[in-house]
């Protein structure tokens, strides 16, 4: 599935991987956290080695509140910082409700909210905004920009939409087919900020480019 | 008007009665009222009590070692597939044997005694409770477990929070078959080499052809297990089962 692929990220910086679905980026992100053991090669995680990670499901525990949920994993959380957790995203009058009272939408945010809560050396994110819809998925990528500029925080986020990687990260990985290895590397000036129409134009010309070039 | 329905069956069903023991005569069928005397009279001089009490002890008492044994040996068959391989076999064998069978061994092998007594039963009751939680470990949801293993959460927490609650429903499926099965198992053991509890009541009547005190400890006992679902086991069903969306 994965072939000769190796990546390394600058603490506090967040990275995108992105590339077509099905080649890996998933299995990839496994190996890392530890769920998969197939692989040659070496995992080095930071030193505590604390992780956060939003699944592409929510997997939030059914017969838990969402205060519960996020407590759970994250047991050392100040109730100040779950105060300001939830606030951000939204999720105060939810904190006594069951996941099975919540949108998708609302479940997303408890499963980011929980990730945040743990205050990860490592954050995972494995296409977090996927069928939500455009104005919803736009908002949680604001309220993550928020929580990232807070406290910023070692962060992998794994896309097929090339567009909000260039929203969101620091530097972004291009993956090829399966089996997956990296084509390509694209920097981000000022990252998170906004960018112009022509910036973005250049942004995308430039992973067009190296798509192209890559050797095949 | 569940209530009513309730209450105007059992009506029903004490007018039929009391209508066939007229039919049948009071040696073969005593009606209500006497049987409703003689459980009266039993309450009176304390042996319903005693016998009562003695019964349920022994019911609570298997009914906990097969619960817990089960539950944990359910849960590693379920979990581990070698030991599900291993100890498998043993399960069906024991699951096939007759409760009859297990009790007659128990008492030729470790005596008339207590002990065997509540061994037997609790042996009948561990391959039915062993098999449902099995079932219910396979099932459960593995996203849920990388979930926690990601963020490192303590095998305690793990028990307590992912797993437990996923078990509850075939917990409480075993608890339901398993009490059922437990007690009338109980009656069996008590008849065959106990000296007191409603089982050797009711053998003690079978020998004299004491009819009246068969039925008299048959439905004092069945009152006492009709109450513990209705005060204890159903309100904590539906404890366990609070968080699950109502049907629209």
């Amino acid at each position: 599935m994965l072939n000769d692929l190796s990546l390394s990220l600058a603490g506090g910086e967040v990275a995108a991987l992105v590339g077509p679905s099905g080649c890996g980026k998933t299995t990839l992100l496994r190996i890392i956290v530890g769920l998969d053991h197939d692989y040659e090669g070496g995992v080095r995680l930071p030193a505590h080695g604390r992780l956060g990670i939003v699944f592409q499901e929510p997997r939030l525990l059914p017969w838990r509140t969402v205060e519960q949920n996020v407590r759970l994993a994250a047991p050392d959380a100040s109730d100040e910082s779950l105060d300001a957790l939830f606030a951000t995203l939204g999720l105060s009058e939810h904190r006594r409700h069951y996941p099975g009272e919540l949108s998708l939408g609302l479940a997303r945010r408890v499963a980011l909210a929980r990730a945040f809560a743990v205050e990860p050396e490592l954050l995972i994110l494995d296409e977090p905004f996927v069928s939500l819809d455009a104005a919803l998925s736009s908002r949680l990528r604001a309220e993550l920009v928020e929580l990232v500029g807070r406290r910023p925080v070692t962060t992998l986020l794994v896309t097929h939409d090339v567009e909000e990687a260039i929203g969101l990260a620091d530097r972004i990985f291009l993956l090829s087919g399966s089996p997956a290895r990296v084509l390509a590397e694209v920097s981000i000036q000022s990252p998170r900020s906004g960018h112009t129409a022509e910036e973005l134009i250049a942004i995308r010309k430039e992973i067009a480019g190296k798509m192209s070039l890559a050797p095949l | 008007m569940n209530v009513a329905l309730r209450l105007g069956s059992i009506a029903l069903l004490l007018a039929v009665w009391f209508a066939a023991s007229n039919v049948t005569g009071a040696r073969l069928l005593p009606s209500p009222q006497t049987v409703g005397f003689a459980i009266i009279e039993e309450a009176r001089s304390g042996a319903l009590a005693f016998n009562l009490g003695v019964t349920l002890a022994r019911v609570a008492v298997s009914f906990a070692i097969a619960m817990a044994l089960g539950t944990v040996i359910g849960l590693a068959m379920g979990r581990e597939l070698i030991f599900d391989r291993l100890a498998d076999p043993w399960l069906v064998v024991l699951l096939n044997l007759p409760a009859l069978v297990i009790i007659v061994l128990a008492y030729v092998w470790a005596g008339l005694t207590e002990t065997a007594a509540i061994a037997a039963v609790a042996l009948n009751k561990l391959p039915i409770t062993t098999v449902m939680v099995r079932e219910g470990a396979r099932s459960l949801d593995r996203t849920l477990d990388e979930m926690a293993a990601v963020f490192r959460m303590s095998s305690w927490a793990r028990l307590r929070h992912v797993v437990l609650p996923q078990l509850a429903p075939y917990l409480a499926a075993a608890a339901r078959s398993g009490l059922s099965l437990v007690w009338k198992i109980v009656l069996i053991v008590e008849l065959l080499g106990r000296p007191n509890g409603v089982g050797f009541q009711i053998g003690v009547a079978f020998q004299l052809f004491d009819v009246t005190r068969i039925l008299a400890y048959a439905l004092a006992f069945v009152a006492v297990m009709l109450a513990i679902e209705t005060f204890l086991v159903q309100p904590l069903e539906r404890h366990i089962s609070r968080w699950r969306p109502r049907a629209a």
